[in-house]
């Protein structure tokens, strides 16, 4: 039993034998992990102790006062929140022991190789080959919406291994190495003028059967590992009052009085208050999860500050009047990181537009709250018992 | 945890909250309420008489060496939740919380102990629709006896005893015998109405009405969204059980899109009242930030309230419309209460002062 006390002892045994000041960051990352600090839930030898996952956060208080280097976890997101719980729990031993290391500290980025130009909410229709020959597959195909390919040195990708049964029957899930030949990336770029994003064409790509995640034909599956990871990715934030959207706005409603007119008060305050009361249910779902009874709420976070973000940033433009007229920089770039607050108003309204596109449709989330949390009948399907390769397409 | 509010139920209150629904399932059933509400009898006193004196529940406010619970807003909010779940045609509102509330800011402890135990009824004599801070109607004081017309007073007519501020800024505690109490035609038939018209009527102070006043309609403001949310949260729950049911173009109802996304979106928006009322009850209990979560639960929670019932109108569609069925009791209580202890827009504006979003 690994409780707070035994975590502060180990963090203070590898702190003493490892200086912050006087040791490189790779390695004391390295030490951290072989030291079972990485992420304490995890098993003995996979950078954890079988802790309880409420437990890192004593590990980290006692970094952070001790300023030691971290991973810095947003570069690596698709890896440590995607990747990382997936080869956990379907990887096989050598797997896990080759890529969680890596990809922990920071070495080694992952991407995720999963929507297609014509699978996107309906991604089990992905058209990605993968055949078999002899010890390897052999990927073709095209994939979309990649952030961070261009700094990948791996890949979560999904592929279709059997067009001859029903599409959620014949889909592989595998680790991609982003530096074979095979692999084209290029950037896609979007409405606000930049490239977050990429496009990533396969053409015989050749993966080794042994980067195969799960059972062959049982990639569907082991997606949903990845895709809930996702989802609890976007629950878990605890902001403050006028944290969101809402901040930038409220402080231009403050500085610049002669901005301000009747109309854009009232809508202003109603969007005040909806963020207010959307913080406090994200704040009450946190209350949940500490307390142990997660709620259904979180399913709908996402759709409410999609639609506050779009709202709230397009009541910015305008208000801006005159300056809501023009736009801080069009230049196609590459961001390292994303920040849907940063930059000018006129940004912030595009980038929002894709708050209920990516991480699943708002109308796909109206679905699933529908059918999974008020019980209502599921959409009539066409497509359950049809092969792949007889779907309409 | 700093500084949040605990915007949970304890187990107490979730024990509290199935008490006070066994209570209401065996005396407050949709018929029952509906052949009330046009009777001379339009509250449910029996059901009164279990909440009160029964479980106690007439004074959670009070500390306990004044004969109260010593309970906090947050237990009176779930009271409330289910007193909106069953639009309970009952004073408990009015004479629990807001006219408590405002004994309390006096100190007045033997009022405070008649109407902690439930045997005595009082009303806050201001109307209905006045919003913490704003103006209120007083009457006439001339040698300690009352004279004036106030319309508009919600369960006046179950009351004892009538809270009613005077133009010398007192409030006064007047006997119900003293006074005519005549019954308006209420938009809710569930909280009714009435004119209380004081000719001459001996008054008692028990303080200055300023502070008082204020104090008692916030907390009716910040609780009311609790009794929002018990409406909104019934209209939906009772909706989506009746779209599973229902049957046309040989399928339920509820498998069309149009309508999954719809009640989908008012799920979201219950949700968000919920927190937006355990928020307002948390704070009015701790006393921390209540004057802005009050204000944002209240600029919430109509919206809310009132479009989840009319969204259960809409959706039940012919059997709603009728009177036979309940939805009207829960759409007529939602828009009275987008009025009452004021409007949305009129938390809106205050809200605006307090977090420094002037008007133009």
């Amino acid at each position: 039993m690994t409780d707070a006390a035994e975590l502060r002892r180990r963090t203070a045994d590898l702190l003493a034998a490892n200086p912050p000041a006087t040791t490189e960051k790779l390695d004391f990352l390295k030490a951290r992990f072989d030291a079972g600090l990485a992420w304490v839930h995890y098993p003995v030898g996979l950078g954890g102790l079988g802790a309880p996952r409420s437990l890192q956060a004593v590990v980290d208080a006692e970094l952070e006062a001790a300023d030691a280097p971290d991973n810095d976890a947003r570069r690596n997101g698709i890896g440590l929140g995607m990747a990382a719980p997936t080869i956990l729990r379907y990887g096989t031993e050598e797997q896990k022991q080759r890529f969680l290391r890596p990809l922990w500290i920071g070495e080694e980025v992952w991407c995720q190789l999963f929507s297609e130009p014509g699978a996107g909410s309906d991604l089990a229709a992905l058209g990605t080959r993968a055949v078999r020959e002899g010890d390897d597959w052999i990927v073709n195909g095209q994939k979309v919406w990649t952030s961070g390919a261009h700094n990948a040195r791996w890949a979560i990708l999904i592929a279709r291994t059997d067009p001859s049964v029903p599409k959620h029957a014949g889909i592989t899930y595998f680790v991609c190495d982003m530096t074979d030949p095979g692999v084209d990336v290029r950037p896609l770029r979007q409405v606000t003028g930049e490239a977050e994003f990429n496009e990533v064409f396969l053409t015989d790509v050749r993966i080794p059967d042994a980067h195969r995640l799960g059972e062959t034909g049982d990639g569907w599956r082991v997606a949903q590992t990845t895709l809930n990871n996702e989802r609890v990715a976007i629950g878990g934030m605890r902001l403050p009052r006028e944290g969101g959207m809402i901040g930038p706005v409220a402080k231009t409603w403050r500085e610049r009085p002669e901005l301000r007119t009747h109309d854009l008060h009232q809508r202003l305050l109603k969007l005040w208050v909806e963020s207010e009361v959307a913080r406090l249910t994200a704040e009450r779902l946190r209350q949940q999860l500490v307390a142990g009874q997660p709620g259904p709420e979180g399913a709908g976070m996402k759709l409410a500050f999609a639609r506050l973000n779009q709202e709230i940033s397009g009541l910015e433009v305008e208000l801006r009047g005159e300056e809501g007229l023009l736009y801080d920089d069009w230049t196609m770039r590459r961001p390292e990181l994303v920040d849907f607050t940063g930059r000018d108003a006129g940004y912030r309204y595009l980038r929002a537009k894709g708050n209920s596109i990516e991480g699943g449709t708002s109308e796909v989330l109206l679905n699933i709250v529908a059918e999974r949390v008020l019980g209502l009948p599921a959409e009539p399907r066409t497509d359950k018992d049809v092969a792949w390769k007889d779907l309409a397409r | 945890m700093t500084g949040a509010p605990d915007l949970l139920y304890s187990e107490e209150e979730e024990a509290l909250r199935s008490a006070v629904r066994d209570l209401l399932t065996d005396h407050c059933d949709a018929p029952g309420v509906i052949a009330r509400a046009e009777s001379d009898a339009p509250h449910d006193l029996a059901a009164w008489k279990a909440l009160a004196d029964g479980m106690g529940l007439a004074g959670l406010l009070v500390p306990e060496e004044l004969g109260g619970q010593g309970a906090s807003h947050r237990e009176v909010a779930v009271v409330l939740e289910e007193l909106g779940r069953a639009v309970a045609p009952v004073p408990y509102l009015t004479s629990a919380v807001v006219a408590t509330e405002a004994l309390l800011a006096c100190g007045d402890e033997e009022l405070l102990g008649r109407l902690a135990s439930g045997r005595t009824i009082g009303a806050l004599a201001v109307g209905l629709h006045v919003a913490p801070g704003a103006a209120f109607e007083t009457v006439r004081v001339d040698d300690g006896l009352l004279h004036g017309e106030l319309p508009g007073i919600a369960d006046a007519v179950a009351a004892d005893v009538l809270l009613v501020p005077g133009d010398d800024g007192g409030l006064y505690a007047v006997d119900a015998a003293a006074v005519t109490v005549t019954p308006q035609v209420a938009f809710d038939l569930t909280r009714p109405l009435a004119t209380v018209t004081l000719d001459g009527a001996a008054g008692r102070r028990l303080g200055d009405a300023e502070p008082a006043v204020p104090r008692a309609l916030r907390a009716g403001a910040g609780l009311l969204a609790s009794e929002q949310f018990g409406v909104a949260e019934w209209a939906l729950t009772e909706t989506v059980r009746y779209l599973k049911e229902r049957k046309q173009f040989n399928r339920p109802v509820g498998g069309f899109q149009a309508l999954k996304h719809r009640l989908a979106q008012l799920w979201l928006e219950v949700v968000n009242l919920r927190a937006a009322a355990r928020g307002a009850a948390d704070a009015l209990a701790s006393g921390a930030d209540a004057d802005v979560l009050v204000a944002v639960a209240q600029a919430y929670a109509a919206p809310v309230a009132v479009r989840a019932a009319e969204e259960a109108l809409q959706l039940h569609a012919g059997i709603g419309m009728t009177w036979e069925h309940p939805i009207h009791l829960y759409l007529k209580r939602a828009k009275a209460d987008s009025i009452a202890f004021g409007t949305a827009g009129a938390h809106r504006e205050a809200l605006g002062e307090l977090v420094g979003l002037e008007a133009p």
